[in-house]
């Protein structure tokens, strides 16, 4: 506890992004109409979601433990893993808008899955507005977290389940597949499961940094 | 005369016939980019973005690091 030290999943970390990136880049992909190179988006924006997808499950659990033990501790753990889940959020959502401009012709549809996933992000963005509405810190903890469980079983079947009902542009929903583990060509899926690991990784350690700062903050108030 | 009219025609159709096949089977992919070497140059672009934004990551776990033990040292 002397000495700075890297521990070794964030060197990890590093490893892996460096491979997503290279790897992402110039390992051959399939050749496919209208997608053109533009398939490796997929080692990039896929990541986005589930990081963001990963953060919102911790936060959720934080919650639940909040709820459970009172410790106001979980209370930050899960507001600051909101934040960071938001933030790759909008990457996924920009990088998506960039994506869909290049084989879907538009920026947005009204699709489904597009639809629901903003919808979805502005029921989780009232989190923040009920966080700073509240000030004290008992009251403020157990609505949030309530709030936070109930985001979560909203948003799920929202990006989840309802576009797969019906027919969406998205991949992985109406008809259509995704990460089919047999289908998914072999060079592909050495990158987009190293990059989807890499880029959770990365938000955890986003989320780590912003817990600590948020701690410290704590105890300087306190001392002033 | 009428022979020759005849080979050349089937040459042109032949042509025609390759050309056609390129556009059903190859796929416009980046190759003349990497073929250039110019992807090379993007990918080297984005190592250099990620290793800045590691370097700053890194220094910003240590300054955090630092600062948790000064006041545990405090304390």
């Amino acid at each position: 506890m002397n000495k700075y030290k890297l521990e070794w999943w964030k060197i990890l970390t590093i490893v892996l992004l460096y491979y997503s990136v290279i790897g992402g880049f110039l390992i051959p992909v399939p050749r496919l109409h209208i997608l053109n190179e533009s398939i490796r988006m997929n080692y990039f924006h896929v990541p986005m979601w589930f990081t963001m997808m990963a953060l919102f499950t911790y936060s959720l659990y934080s919650s639940i433990q909040y709820l459970r033990t009172q410790d106001i501790s979980f209370d930050d753990k899960a507001a600051v893993a909101l934040k960071v889940a938001f933030f790759f959020g909008g990457l996924g959502l920009v990088t998506g808008m960039l994506w869909g401009n290049a084989t879907w012709g538009t920026f947005w549809t009204s699709d489904p899955k597009l639809n629901n996933t903003a919808i979805g992000l502005l029921i989780y963005s009232a989190y923040f507005v009920l966080r700073g509405y509240l000030e004290d810190e008992t009251q403020r903890g157990r609505l949030s977290a309530v709030y936070n469980i109930f985001s979560y079983l909203v948003f799920i079947p929202l990006i989840y389940v309802l576009p797969r009902l019906t027919d969406s542009l998205h991949p992985g929903s109406g008809d259509n597949p995704t990460f089919r583990l047999f289908d998914t060509a072999h060079n592909m899926k050495l990158v987009v499961y190293t990059a989807i690991s890499s880029f959770i990784l990365l938000g955890f350690w986003f989320f780590t940094l912003l817990l600590r700062l948020r701690s410290l903050k704590k105890i300087h108030d306190e001392a002033v | 005369m009428k022979q020759f009219r005849n080979i050349l025609f089937l040459l042109f159709m032949l042509f025609s016939f390759d050309s056609f096949s390129q556009n059903v089977d190859q796929v416009e992919m980046a190759d003349v980019l990497r073929r250039d070497g110019k992807i090379y140059t993007v990918v080297a672009g984005l190592v250099i973005i990620l290793t800045a934004m590691i370097v700053l990551l890194v220094r910003v776990d240590r300054k955090i690091f630092k600062i948790e033990k000064e006041l545990k040292k405090n304390n």
